[in-house]
């Protein structure tokens, strides 16, 4: 569960009324999650009628499931958008943490300019360059690659600025000790900096892997072969198939599925993720 | 003894060389671990903003001719489009209608849930929920709640005898309901910024306000909004990012229509590109949307300086 602020804790700040206004904001908040619920265990796969209840008054199959598994790769899917999330996310920070060191701990001419040059791909979103970013991707023959669908994101100028800000906490003296010791900058990095950081890399995790396990419009442009498809495109062209057939049930199967692994996740690792999601405002 | 004396020892030469050492080395290795970045930043972030400038002012004269400089033109053909036009000026009215009603309802999910409580713990997570699924898929839900007749919104309607409008096939009605799953999916994210803004309220600051007697519309007006301006304004600069970024629900739902009423400026762009191929227009709606982003940020740019500021603090 979110946790609570303290501050202004223990403090009337809005009358009653707000907060049976939320309470009831709340509950229309959850429809659509208590109707994906409810349709994906409905036996009563096809048509519309009966399945706008939100009110189970059947017995629960699990046969959208199995309709939903058959129709359309989900296994492959999500084996497809586990590489391309946690593979952004590990060459990511190989690259955050070398840029991230250079801007926290080296001087060198012309590190204002380097600044703002990453700075501009923070203003520019990388999803507005989705076009001309294709045509790159094509001649460097990465179309149709899971590669292709990651090379864009591995440099990731908020996660450079991130570790800058973590690398920078850290006291120069741990450093100066290790570097008369012999250690190489190398080592330092690993065994002094990244350590120390941890807590800045894992929010950085989280943030990385949910936007790019969400993400559809770019992988739906560079993929192009149905095995390479993610999650979300997979979702879309599944979902547009089950639509023909009034296949509403198997839709929030379908659904159900592809949102799991995150919804689960987040149970487990509330304030981790509210953590990271506060501390992430700019991506 | 011995130690404290060797180290000492040790250390002198070994810090006198590590001042040698910096200036030339250092900016070596200073560029050796940016490179990486630097070269993937070039590739996907610096040659494609030149390659769209090059493209939005090129394009054939002669088809399957070469690419020849033609000024406008691109710019003067996207604007004469009516679908570009229609887009754009959706996407304005998707921003308001989106990114105000959001930030109003997030702030008063975050005031109301503000108090520590388990029960309001459970509700922020709830309203935090949308946030965490794909837009696609929160697009393949609303499919069937705005379904006609049959859907969830028209089922639930007819108990109360309301008829429905047709929610994603009416050209008046669709981008409303493209925007009412905006909303939803948005207003938890924005809600945690507001938690995290109204801890910074110093509770003495209520107390104040109450002794002084102030109602709770004097107290959100004179001590909560002043205390969260950084917040709001924040705020309003992702959801303005958000507004030009995320059109996945669109393809999901209209793909653009009906007739146009839906598409935004992505979607617009996309469209160009993947469906009519048509190069020299999408790179000019693709410079169109970076201007935007570049407004928007450039008005937060203080606010990205001062978090991520150069200067050491």
């Amino acid at each position: 569960m979110i946790e609570a602020s303290s501050g202004v804790a223990n403090r009337e700040i809005t009358p009653r009324l707000g907060y049976a206004a939320t309470l009831l904001l709340a509950a229309l908040w959850m429809t659509p999650f208590l109707w994906m619920l409810v349709a994906a265990f409905n036996p009563h796969t096809y048509g519309g009628s009966g399945m706008a209840s939100l009110v189970p008054s059947y017995v629960p199959t699990l046969g959208n499931f199995a309709e939903a598994w058959a129709s359309a790769d989900f296994p492959r899917y999500g084996l497809n958008t586990a590489i391309i999330s946690f593979g952004i996310l590990a060459g990511q920070i190989v690259m955050i943490t070398l840029a991230g060191y250079a801007f926290a701990r080296l001087e060198f001419p012309g590190r204002t300019l380097c600044f703002y040059l990453f700075l501009l791909q923070l203003m520019l979103a990388p999803v507005v360059l989705i076009v001309p970013n294709l045509a790159t991707i094509a001649k460097l023959g990465l179309y149709d690659s899971l590669l292709g669908v990651m090379a864009p994101y591995f440099a990731s100028a908020f996660g450079t600025f991130l570790m800058r800000q973590a690398f920078r906490a850290i006291p120069r003296e741990l450093e100066d000790a290790a570097l008369i010791d012999g250690a190489s900058v190398w080592q330092r990095i690993g065994f002094i900096y990244l350590p120390l950081a941890k807590p800045s890399l894992i929010a950085f995790g989280i943030v990385s892997v949910t936007s790019h396990w969400n993400e559809f419009l770019w992988p739906l442009m560079v993929i192009n072969s149905p095995d390479l498809r993610p999650l979300t495109v997979g979702l879309a062209s599944f979902t547009r198939g089950a639509e023909g057939a009034q296949a509403w049930g198997v839709i929030a199967a379908g659904t159900l599925m592809v949102s799991a692994p995150l919804l689960i996740a987040f149970a487990l690792f509330q304030r981790a993720f509210v953590n990271s999601f506060v501390s992430s405002g700019i991506k | 003894m011995a130690d404290t004396v060797l180290t000492s020892g040790l250390a002198r030469p070994q810090a006198l060389r590590l001042a040698a050492w910096r200036p030339r080395r250092q900016t070596a290795l200073a560029f050796g671990l940016l490179a990486p970045s630097l070269v993937l930043l070039t590739l996907f972030t610096y040659w494609p903003v030149a390659q769209v400038l090059w493209q939005a002012l090129h394009n054939q004269i002669k088809i399957g001719g070469p690419q020849a400089y033609v000024g406008l033109a691109n710019f003067t053909a996207l604007f004469a489009d009516a679908a570009f036009r229609k887009a754009l000026a959706n996407n304005l009215f998707y921003a308001f209608g989106t990114v105000i009603p959001s930030l109003v309802l997030a702030l008063g999910f975050a005031m109301a849930l503000a108090r520590s409580s388990r029960v309001n713990a459970l509700f922020r997570s709830l309203f935090f929920l949308p946030v965490l699924i794909p837009l696609v898929a929160a697009a393949s839900i609303f499919l069937f709640i705005f379904l006609p007749n049959a859907g969830l919104l028209d089922y639930h309607l007819a108990k109360l005898a309301i008829s429905g409008p047709n929610w994603l096939g009416d050209p008046d009605v669709a981008l409303w309901s493209i925007m009412g799953l905006t909303i939803w999916k948005n207003a938890g994210y924005y809600m945690l910024f507001f938690l995290a803004g109204l801890q910074a309220v110093p509770a003495d600051a209520y107390e104040a306000a109450i002794l002084d007697g102030a109602n709770p519309w004097q107290r959100l007006r004179y001590v909560t909004l002043p205390y969260l301006k950084p917040t709001i304004g924040f705020v309003m600069v992702i959801g303005l990012i958000n507004v030009v970024t995320q059109v996945d629900h669109v393809f999901v739902l209209t793909k653009g229509g009906p007739s146009d009423s839906t598409n935004l400026l992505l979607f617009y762009v996309y469209q160009q590109a993947v469906e009519s191929y048509d190069a020299g227009r999408a790179a000019a709606g693709t410079l169109v949307m970076l201007a935007l982003l570049l407004a928007i940020s450039a008005s937060s740019l203080r606010t990205l300086e001062r978090s991520f500021g150069e200067r050491e603090p």
